[in-house]
């Protein structure tokens, strides 16, 4: 069972978003993504100063299995990549909601925030697109 | 649901990642293939790999029928026990399948097909056997059980039958051994798909669970389809379907030197057509890549070379090299330096001759 923590929103794409004490927003993806994918083996973070719009590509993930896009969940200029995951890639499988999240956002319009899944919309989610 | 090899609720039990597999519910990992990759490549793994085919053909034209079915020349098999690689080719030099054949006695060989083309596999042979009056039998009730690595042999031989043990340990590569030369018994052979020592161990269904449960109690761990594939790819080793196929012929494949062209006068299927590519020119090649830039080479992408395209037929990340390795079929008058378009851009790559890895050692 893929771990889903009560206090992060997430996508249908399967990415969590952390909202900060300063309406600042941290992206990662999901234990269960990760755990699909399999083995990361290579991760390209955005660049700080990078915009995007909600949906748009703004990461790859690649594990031994395959690449993936991993797209943004809201509108937002990027404040932060995680450069460390260049040269561990695997902290995306060991810790995604911690040390391997992928950028930081400055939201552009916060109200996309609540077009997003809380944990217990996700769970059912995953729930559902296991059946 | 697909079909299940006799192992298949230890898979489940031990935490396999169950996926398809040519109609075969088989395990992808159990948890981490780069683990499972490294495990091998450095101690011991097992894989389950009962879903390849077992193919026994009796009578004593064997040796006659092998002659025309295989590219490769079944008389250099005189030594009982011995193996060999070889393609199956059609009359266009096309591959049919890769397989290897076992030497047992000239009324007895034994072939090991891939799952994948199980069906029409049997088909061609049984077409072929039949005027030379060769039973073909598909061998359901068997297993079989791949044990890989530097420590393979140990873990091993401690848990085969008594009457085999002596024999299993003095066997060279590629060569097998069979219980009492019965066909219903235990079979070793110091074969593989990893680039690494062990044995391939084929043995009745009824027995499988046993040994496989015997070798997890030894500490040796399950090893999924992703690392099988990761292994063989880093130990230069074709895949069916992907490496070759049967619009391309062993010359295109890196597998020339599975053709035995002498002697002249043998008639192997397939022939006449790759004499004729031999002569016209063979336009196309299989050579390594070893990506020069970031990223992930994955089969189908596009290789541009100073002679023109060329295409990925395999391509991974290589846990042991830690970037990324593949096999390209390419044009013939390519260099060494050549580019793949991955997701949109063009990163360098060199051009090598496999294996990238045997027996532990990175070799590009």
């Amino acid at each position: 069972m893929s771990e889903v923590p009560g206090e992060l929103k997430y996508t249908k794409s399967h990415e969590w978003v952390r909202i900060e004490a300063d309406g600042s927003v941290v992206v990662g993806i999901t234990d269960h993504a990760q755990d699909q994918l399999g083995d990361m083996v290579y991760v390209e973070a955005p660049e700080a100063g990078t915009s995007f719009a909600a949906g748009d590509a703004c990461a790859v993930v690649e594990s031994v299995k395959a690449a993936s896009d991993v797209y943004a969940p809201i509108s937002g200029e990027v404040t932060e990549g995680n450069d460390a995951l260049a040269d561990s890639p695997e902290l995306v499988n060991q810790d995604p909601f911690g040390d391997g999240w992928l950028m930081k956002l400055n939201p552009s319009d916060s109200s996309e925030l609540d077009g997003l899944m809380d944990a217990e919309a996700y769970q059912a989610y995953l729930e559902s697109e296991e059946h | 649901m697909g079909r299940h090899t006799p192992l298949y609720d230890l898979h489940v039990r031990q935490g396999g990642k169950l996926v398809d597999f040519a109609g075969w519910d088989m395990p992808i990992n159990y948890g981490s293939q780069v683990d499972e990759h490294h495990q091998v490549r450095r101690d011991v793994g097992m894989f389950d790999v009962s879903h390849m085919t077992v193919v026994d053909l009796h009578g004593d034209n064997s040796r006659a029928l092998l002659r025309k079915l295989l590219a490769n020349n079944i008389d250099r098999l005189q030594a009982p026990g011995k193996a060999l690689y070889s393609c199956m080719l059609n009359e266009q030099g096309g591959v049919i399948d890769d397989l290897i054949t076992y030497y047992v006695r000239e009324d007895f060989f034994r072939m090991v097909v891939n799952a994948a083309t199980r069906d029409k596999d049997l088909d061609w042979i049984r077409q072929q056997a039949g005027p030379f009056g060769v039973e073909v039998r598909e061998r359901d009730d068997l297993a079989m059980i791949a044990v890989q690595g530097p420590n393979a042999r140990d873990q091993v031989l401690k848990l085969l039958p008594a009457t085999l043990r002596d024999a299993a340990a003095e066997l060279k590569p590629f060569f097998a051994a069979l219980n009492g030369m019965q066909e219903s018994g235990w079979f070793v052979a110091r074969t593989g798909y990893t680039g690494e020592d062990g044995f391939e161990i084929v043995l009745p269904e009824a027995d499988a669970p046993r040994l496989w449960q015997a070798l997890s109690d030894n500490g040796v761990s399950p090893i999924g389809l992703g690392a099988r594939d990761t292994l063989r790819l880093e130990a230069g080793m074709n895949l069916y379907g992907s490496d070759m196929t049967e619009e391309t012929t062993p010359l295109e494949s890196g597998l020339s030197w599975t053709l035995a062209w002498e002697p002249a006068e043998r008639d192997f299927i397939g022939r006449a057509a790759l004499e004729s590519q031999r002569e016209a020119g063979v336009t196309s090649k299989l050579v390594g890549l070893v990506l020069e830039g970031k990223g992930v080479i994955r089969n189908h992408q596009k290789v541009f070379t100073e002679a023109g395209e060329g295409e990925v037929t395999s391509g991974s990340y290589s846990p042991t090299i830690g970037g990324s390795i593949a096999l390209a079929r390419i044009p013939a008058a390519a260099g060494d330096s050549v580019e793949v378009e991955i997701r949109g851009k063009r990163i360098p790559a060199r051009v090598v001759k496999p294996p990238f890895v045997r027996h532990g050692e990175v070799r590009v």
